[in-house]
């Protein structure tokens, strides 16, 4: 037998991943084997040590570019960057799990290792230049959130919405898969660079461009239901309204920033040359996200439910950025944009769970009539990220939003950018509802909102952070900047 | 290309005739004087009693798992097994960790009472 020449694995260009994985596993033996039921707490903040020592580990490959397991994983300031932003959502939705899950009585200590395995996926997501490692990717992501959202256990809404959407996400891979193998058949490789050269290579001929453009069709489809792109949105707002708010806020931004970002990398790398057959398509997705995510939350009583219709209306703004990230504009957009609206949106979410008492839901509106009467700073936080999901001006949500706009509209997408605007002029309707409620109503009498240390300072982190990068975007921007350079090549 | 296909498509339904055509032919040709002796199903052993679908323990479900688990590890050990020779340490790393994973899956499992039967 010769011999194998084996592939240079460059496990630094992972270091962050491996961190989370490794700690993760560590963690859920730990977990059963020393750490007696009742201070499951402490996992948690091992979780959170583990994620912030991962974000650590980061911080020395900062300009390092480079792939590695033959091409299967590449390291970039963009994945890196974004693996910082996921790291920080997985931080801040263990901080507000905290007290919750005892609140709720359904603490149990997997809950920790599993958000950092789903972050792991998402970070795979990032790196991932093959399709193989991106499908590896989402069944991670996906397969610990199945588990998540049925984390309630045994409250029935939460098991239908694990139900729901272990059923629709199992058919979601399956396009997914059946994508990989067209493509597969057309170009003779997973790789995306390699797909990326053969299509532009050569001619393709009518039998292999039919089967590139039908592989590439499933593997959208598959991302636009990650992503909760219109529409294949219609899980959303069952799921998030059954799962435990925590599960909902971590998905809300952490789904689609996982699958956005792989898609990022899949049309400009692998399908760049077929721009002309996608760029209609997806611009059409996204108007119809944009216009169907913010009608329906005009509909909705109930605010969990309304922030996930809004989390399908923002998808189609991060999706703005997606579609021009061949342009320097597009990626920075999207980056800014992910990591904006997750301070905002994991803000209201800690706001939500405030209010939520053991075994009743306080998320009708009213629930929010004259809030700023009992806690007066619990409503002038949610006011300000009502503001800043709505995009009105002092607010980071703006900045983002202007971003995003811009980069549409130079990007050739003038019309898409107007869509977006006068959808977020309807959407600021119904986030402004909810701040009426707050400011201008009396109470009802309900009791006064619970707030504990870990929920307090998750939202004085998301307040400040959607604040300050409102009021001085110019570092977290110029750090975008530098991010972004390497992309769209 | 195309005629490639065509074989495969030949071969399919070629296998598909080869037993259709004496099942089809026998059903007309043959006699039909059917006794209950001869209707029931030709099995060695006792009637069957009742339904098929039973309840039965969730716990068969967790052994299945495990049972697939390990499986798909000794799977993976056999390409290992036979290019020992040539991946040398390298090798050895890479089934040790794989091996460390399921070990610390299997350890998670027999804290949480998993493989014990109640």
């Amino acid at each position: 037998m010769d011999a194998l020449t084996i592939p240079p694995v460059d496990l630094g260009l992972i270091a962050p991943l491996l961190v989370v994985v490794t700690w993760a596993t560590g963690l859920l033996l730990v977990d059963t084997f020393f750490i007696p039921v009742g201070r499951k707490k402490l996992t948690g903040y091992l979780a959170i040590a583990g994620l912030v020592v991962a974000g650590l580990v980061g911080l020395p490959l900062w300009g390092v570019s480079g792939s590695t397991f033959g091409g299967m994983v590449r390291l970039d300031p963009f994945a890196l960057t974004l693996t910082w932003v996921f790291l920080l959502i997985g931080i801040l939705s263990i901080t507000m799990s905290l007290d919750y899950l005892p609140r709720q009585d359904i603490e149990q200590g997997e809950y920790y290792p599993l958000i950092m395995f789903a972050v792991s996926g998402m970070i795979l997501l990032a790196q991932g230049a093959d399709l193989i490692v991106l499908f590896l990717g989402i069944e991670t992501l996906s397969i610990t959130l199945y588990i998540l959202t049925g984390f309630a256990y045994p409250r029935l809404t939460s098991e239908e919405a694990a139900m729901k959407y272990l059923v629709l996400g199992a058919f979601a891979a399956g396009f997914f898969v059946y994508g990989i193998a067209l493509i597969f058949g057309a170009t003779g490789s997973t790789r995306l660079s390699e797909i990326g050269a053969y299509a532009a290579d050569r001619d393709l001929g009518d039998t292999n461009l039919t089967l590139l453009l039908g592989g590439a069709a499933m593997v959208l489809i598959a991302f636009s239901f990650k992503a909760a792109l219109a529409p294949f949105h219609m899980w959303i707002p069952d799921v998030y309204q059954g799962s435990p708010t925590p599960v909902a806020a971590f998905m809300s931004v952490g789904t689609k920033g996982g699958a956005l970002a792989a898609l990022v990398r899949l049309l400009f790398e692998a399908l760049p040359t077929l721009n002309a057959y996608w760029l209609p398509v997806l611009a059409g997705l996204t108007a119809l996200t944009m216009v169907v995510g913010n009608l329906g939350a005009i509909a909705q009583m109930d605010v969990k439910r309304m922030l996930a219709y809004s989390s399908i209306g923002h998808a189609g703004y991060v999706m703005l950025g997606v579609m021009v990230a061949g342009e320097q504009r597009g990626p920075e957009a999207f980056i800014f944009y992910i990591l904006v609206y997750a301070l905002s949106n994991l803000g209201a979410f800690a706001v939500l769970i405030a209010l939520e008492h053991q075994g009743e839901e306080a998320w009708q509106l009213d629930d929010f009539a004259g809030l700023y009467q009992r806690q007066p700073l619990l409503a002038v936080a949610m006011a300000i990220f009502m503001f800043s999901l709505a995009g009105v001006p002092p607010t980071a949500g703006f900045m983002a939003k202007f971003y995003a706009l811009t980069a549409a509209w130079e990007g050739g997408l003038p019309w898409l950018a107007l869509v977006g605007v006068l959808t977020s002029a309807i959407a600021a309707f119904f986030y402004l509802r909810v701040i009426i409620r707050m400011f201008m109503t009396e109470p009802e009498g309900e009791p006064a909102p619970e707030l504990n240390r870990g929920l307090t300072i998750d939202i004085v982190v998301a307040a400040a952070g959607t604040i300050i990068i409102g009021l001085i975007p110019a570092p977290i921007f110029a750090l975008v900047e530098r991010s972004a350079v390497a992309l769209g090549g | 290309m195309l005629a490639n296909y065509a074989i495969v498509g030949i071969f399919l339904v070629a296998a598909i005739s080869f037993p259709l055509i004496p099942l089809v032919l026998a059903f007309f040709l043959r006699p039909k004087r059917p006794t209950p002796l001869k209707t029931s199903t030709y099995e060695c052993g006792l009637e069957a009693i009742g339904d098929v679908h039973v309840q039965f323990k969730v716990q068969y479900y967790l052994y299945a798992l495990a049972f697939v688990i390990f499986d798909i590890e000794v799977i993976f050990l056999y390409p290992w097994a036979v290019a020992f020779q040539v991946v040398g340490l390298y090798g050895l790393i890479a089934a040790t960790i794989f091996l460390l994973m399921l070990f610390a899956g299997l350890l998670y499992e027999w804290r949480k009472g998993a493989l014990e039967w109640v």
